[in-house]
């Protein structure tokens, strides 16, 4: 699939008849997937696909044909953001701007599209044809800066490359013409065929071990029972790689005894935690150790359905993850009866279509239900009633992984990996200020200073550990390991050099939550706005003193009283930069203006309007 | 028979059924725990974090959180309600409050608790967000400017009326309310009497030619602040 | 006798209801005169600060450059500033035009063209602009936007009894704490 948008500009004879093809195609598009109305992603990102946005009239014959209200499709297309009720051009330019493709230069290539297509990020071409915009972390920090031109992923993208690149669009070259060389391992295969880089620096002996058999860990697990397959998960001490920790063996036998006799299992691909990227790289060289792990855990709870919960921005892997889905079918590992072993089970992708709170495993569950990502509350938690109110259990591409080799190699084995807290091995996603950024496979219990040697980073002023959502930690926590228990993380590892202005990265990480929040509660909604402001007013040089406590209580409060994973770590970049980098924001602040003034008001920006009309300067406040 | 489950609400025990929500058992028992979004009649929904409470130290919202054997409820506490005026002050920002001429002005829940909670004047700077006003219809308005988000029209459309006429558009600040039809609320099946347009705790969603007609000084907040009908359990004797 | 405190106020984008209800403590005003002296004021039409106030009044939003001068003149010349009423604390009646642009604001006002004036006779278009006039500011501020404010009091107009055990409050140096029948918005 794709989210571009329609291949050519219409003529008014032209709309007639798409009116006419808009009806009989969404006809076709509804019943296609039986007109099940928690299939209204598939829909939605279909119409948008081949029509460059879900017109207010396609929502409207989308609801005729669901027998659904026009407001639930309003609400679910409003949501993500790469649908939408306006048209885009054929072309869609996403360019990434988060930290890191930001510090590599991605404002070049931005100025580069700007002047080449002759128009600024959200905007389309007057012929219809291009539409650029920014886009948070496509997982490309490793080979930053990137865009998503359509699906195709560009990498590594310079001056020289975007204007390159805009030219060709514009001579109508399709952007699956414009990947260069293509990347390592299945990167090349002829059902990716993208540029991207698998950056594998540290195979450790788990994920990235040589010589691992498909099904191998699949069959052990059918030769025993579900519940001494939960023993093996629980005796291994696996806990969840997607951050929070939750011990994957008690999160199984949660979810297999909840009441209830249809169950699932989700794998969470929406791999969206700005710097991580170690899930694509599972996704393109491991998705067999992912699908085995989730057919293990669909034995384990009593599941006969698995879904694979894909990201929007990976949407160029969805051709191969499906052939390699049709694979293991052919090889008896998915399907009716696998390895003779009279357990049934299958697994499909869902696609998401660009909302970081997705990742959030109720908001996702939500988006995979059809509906908006807002997050479900909680209790109920999903292993009692998640997906269409059934048991569900969530996991992560890599916790999945680890499943698969726990059942093959045995739980001692794994358990005697890592450290006494944090058994077995983490996957790193590593990008910033290094010399080699990448992904690395390491033993839980490394030590940051350890790890920053690997990758190759020099002079290092500050770490992002686990992504905005975690924490920012300096020099002093060099010793500290990154484990469950002192530095956690999703695996996203941002290196940040002395030359890098540590409240700029505070700053963008704060326009990702705002931009990113879902909404739905008020100290996420409107506490990361404020939050956001008033770093931004720090960094602008009209910080005082006073504003560290407004920003302390403020942050605590969201932190506090949000409903969710997302806004229960949003204030995170500001409460742990406050901890490790006080002196940085002292150094930004100046002392409280002595006439009173609020600093923040800007004189010359309120009248500029004004003294433009009138044409004469004020009286009062002269420039 | 219902199971009973006894609890204690800031060091007070109280009983509650099983599978109440701390909301409901501590209304049950003349306990004020303030709230917006929450109404009785329609299902929990958990967004304003007004009644956002302390239980066995952790941070829960009381209208959707179940109630257990020896859970231990702080409400009424300095740090709990400091967190609770900051969410208020919030919302305050966040839309457009013209109090002053709001036909909701001293009958309004968000006022209230303003009132509640002693706010003179919030400590964030205003937003003034521009937002859609849609009186289309014949006897309803949707003035978003007021809105705080709190999905009580769109469950009781949804619930109560079986409509579904409303629902949310757009996410995180541009979160916004919607209705069933492209061109206004006139093209939708809201009637003047459904529960939708009753169950709106601010000036949002409203009735026309229906404004200022109680006088100032016989509204419901003007004397007493909100939540005292339940703390004196005049709220039951009704 | 020791030379009593003195008060300033000013109605900048308000209505001057507010001054109203300064005016509306009655037979009180009296006790005010035996405790204060009234320096820059409408009250008394003095027009420059002649020195040192203990305490300044504002009524009204910041609209134009003009208020920014006062309100920062304000700032300078008092010890503590009050904001009162809804216009100084939240922008009020006038804050409604922040959604428009200044120009989209004036054609309402004083464009005939399409019929966007209301009421102006002005078939020459022309939106006044003699150089004695302050040019507006791109959006009505709330006082403390511009300038630290010390005490709020809300209210349209904000009461008479709120302005007053205020005042007294703190022209005794007793903590200003109101009850909850004073604290309104409307």
């Amino acid at each position: 699939m794709s989210f571009g948008g329609p291949e050519v500009c219409h003529t008014k004879q032209e709309r007639l008849t798409m009116s006419e093809s808009l009806q009989s195609a969404i006809k076709e598009i509804c019943e296609v997937v039986g007109n099940d109305r928690t299939q209204m992603m598939e829909i939605v990102e279909q119409v948008q696909d081949r029509f460059g946005c879900v017109s207010s009239e396609a929502m409207d014959l989308i609801a005729q044909q669901m027998n659904c209200h026009r407001v639930e499709v309003m609400s679910v297309v409003s949501f993500y953001s790469f649908l939408s009720e306006k048209p885009k051009g054929t072309v869609v330019i996403r360019l990434c701007n988060d930290v890191i493709d930001l510090m590599k230069g991605a404002n070049h290539a931005a100025d580069a599209f700007r002047d080449e297509l002759g128009i600024e990020f959200g905007e389309t071409t007057p012929d219809g044809k291009i539409t650029l915009e920014w886009t948070p972390c496509i997982g490309m920090s490793d080979q930053a800066p990137a865009a998503l031109i359509n699906d195709e992923v560009v990498t590594y993208l310079g001056s020289d490359g975007a204007r390159n690149i805009a030219r060709q669009l514009k001579e109508g070259t399709a952007p699956s013409k414009l990947v260069g060389r293509l990347g390592d391992g299945n990167n090349a295969n002829d059902l990716v065929k993208s540029m991207v880089h698998n950056n594998i620096r540290n195979a450790g002996p788990v994920v990235f071990a040589e010589g691992i058999v498909k099904g191998d860990g699949l069959k052990k697990a059918l030769a025993m029972s579900p519940r001494e397959v939960i023993n093996d998960v629980k005796n291994s001490r696996l806990r969840g790689r997607g951050g929070a920790g939750f011990p994957t063996g008690m999160k199984w036998d949660f979810t297999r005894q909840a009441d209830g006799d249809k169950k699932y299992i989700f794998c969470n691909a929406d791999e969206g935690e700005p710097g991580t990227f170690k899930d694509r790289v599972i996704l393109t060289e491991k998705p067999d150790l992912m699908f085995e792990g989730m057919t293990i855990g669909g034995y384990a709870i009593g599941a006969d359905e698995g879904i694979l919960y894909l990201r929007g921005e990976y949407a160029y892997l969805r051709a191969f993850l499906d052939d390699v889905l049709a694979n293991r079918r052919d090889a008896g590992l998915l399907g009716k009866n696998i390895c003779g072993k009279g357990f049934d089970f299958d697994i499909r992708i869902v696609m998401g279509a660009g909302a970081y709170i997705c990742g959030e495993e109720t908001a996702l569950l939500s988006s995979a239900e059809g509906m908006r990502g807002d997050p479900k509350n909680r209790p109920p938690f999903p292993a009692q009633k998640g997906y269409r109110d059934c048991p569900t259990a969530v996991n992560n591409v890599e916790t999945f992984c680890k499943v698969t080799r726990i059942l093959e190699k045995g739980p001692g084995w794994f358990s005697e990996i890592g450290s006494e807290g944090s058994a077995g091995t983490k996957l790193l996603s590593i990008s910033g200020d290094c010399h080699k950024p990448g992904v690395y496979e390491v033993p839980f219990g490394i030590k940051l200073r350890e790890v920053m040697d690997l990758c190759g980073a020099e002079d290092v002023q500050a770490v992002q550990i686990g992504g905005p959502s975690g924490r920012l930690v300096g020099k002093d926590s060099m010793d500290d390991q990154i484990c469950y228990d002192h530095l956690a993380t999703g695996g996203s590892l941002m290196v940040f050099s002395r030359k890098r202005n540590l409240l700029k990265k505070v700053l963008n990480f704060m326009e990702f939550f705002e931009e990113e929040s879902c909404g739905y509660c008020t100290p996420c909604r409107v506490g990361n706005v404020l939050l956001r402001k008033k770093i931004e007013a720090i960094v602008n040089g009209e910080g005082e003193p006073a504003d560290l406590e407004y920003l302390q209580t403020l942050g605590e409060t969201v932190k506090t009283c949000s409903r969710c994973g997302l806004g229960q770590t949003s204030p995170n970049p500001v409460l742990t930069s406050l901890e490790s980098f006080r002196d940085v924001y002292e150094a930004a602040l100046k002392p409280a203006l002595k006439d009173g003034s609020q600093p923040e008001f800007d004189i010359r920006a309120a009248l500029r309007p004004a003294e433009a009309i009138a044409g004469r300067a004020s009286s009062h406040f002269a420039e | 028979m219902s199971e009973n489950v006894t609890l204690t609400i800031d060091g007070k025990d109280i009983t509650g059924e099983k599978g109440q929500t701390i909301m409901d058992a501590a209304l049950a028992n003349d306990i004020y725990i303030p709230h917006l979004c929450h109404h009785p009649d329609l299902a929990p929904y958990g967004s304003c974090r007004v009644c956002t409470c302390l239980v066995n130290g952790r941070p829960q919202t009381a209208c959707t959180f179940p109630i257990s054997d020896g859970m231990e409820v702080e409400n009424d506490t300095d740090t709990v309600n400091e967190m609770r005026k900051q969410i208020v002050e919030m919302l305050f920002v966040e839309g457009n409050h013209y109090c002053m001429f709001c036909e909701k002005s001293g009958n309004c829940e968000l006022q209230a608790l303003a009132y509640r909670f002693g706010v003179t004047t919030p400590r964030y700077p205003y937003q003034f967000p521009k937002r859609e006003v849609d009186a289309s219809h014949p006897n309803v308005w949707i003035d978003r400017d007021r809105c705080v988000l709190c999905a009580r029209c769109i469950r009781a459309s949804k619930d109560v009326d079986g409509k579904h006429a409303f629902d949310f558009a757009g996410r995180g600040p541009n979160r916004h309310i919607s209705v069933d039809a492209a061109d206004g609320i006139e093209h939708t099946p809201v009637d003047a009497d459904d529960k939708a347009v009753q169950v709106c705790p601010v000036g949002s969603l409203m009735l026309k030619r229906q404004g200022y007609k109680i006088p100032i000084g016989q509204r419901k907040y003007d004397h007493e602040p909100i939540g005292t009908d339940i703390e004196t359990g005049a709220s039951k004797k009704q | 006798m020791a030379e009593k405190p003195k008060v300033a106020t000013t109605s900048m984008a308000g209505c001057f209801g507010c001054h109203m209800s300064i005016l509306d403590i009655d037979e009180r005003i009296l006790k005010l005169i035996d405790l204060v002296d009234f320096d820059k004021s409408p009250i008394d039409d003095i027009k420059e600060f002649t020195g040192r106030c203990a305490v300044g009044l504002l009524e009204g939003g910041c609209c134009n450059d003009e208020n920014v001068k006062t309100l920062k003149d304000f700032r300078e010349h008092c010890d503590i500033l009050i904001a009162v009423g809804d216009c100084a604390t939240m922008g009020g009646i006038p804050a409604l035009r922040n959604n428009m642009s200044v120009k989209e604001c004036l054609d309402e006002a004083y464009s005939t063209d399409n019929r966007k004036g209301p009421a102006v006779h002005n078939p020459d278009n022309i939106i006044p602009n003699d150089p004695e006039l302050p040019l507006l500011l791109d959006k009505v501020y709330p006082v403390q936007h511009v300038v630290k404010i010390d005490y709020f009091l809300p209210g349209c107009p904000a009461p008479a009894d709120t302005i007053w055990q205020s005042l007294v409050a703190l022209l005794t140096d007793e903590p200003v704490e109101l009850p909850y029948e004073l604290i309104k918005y409307d």
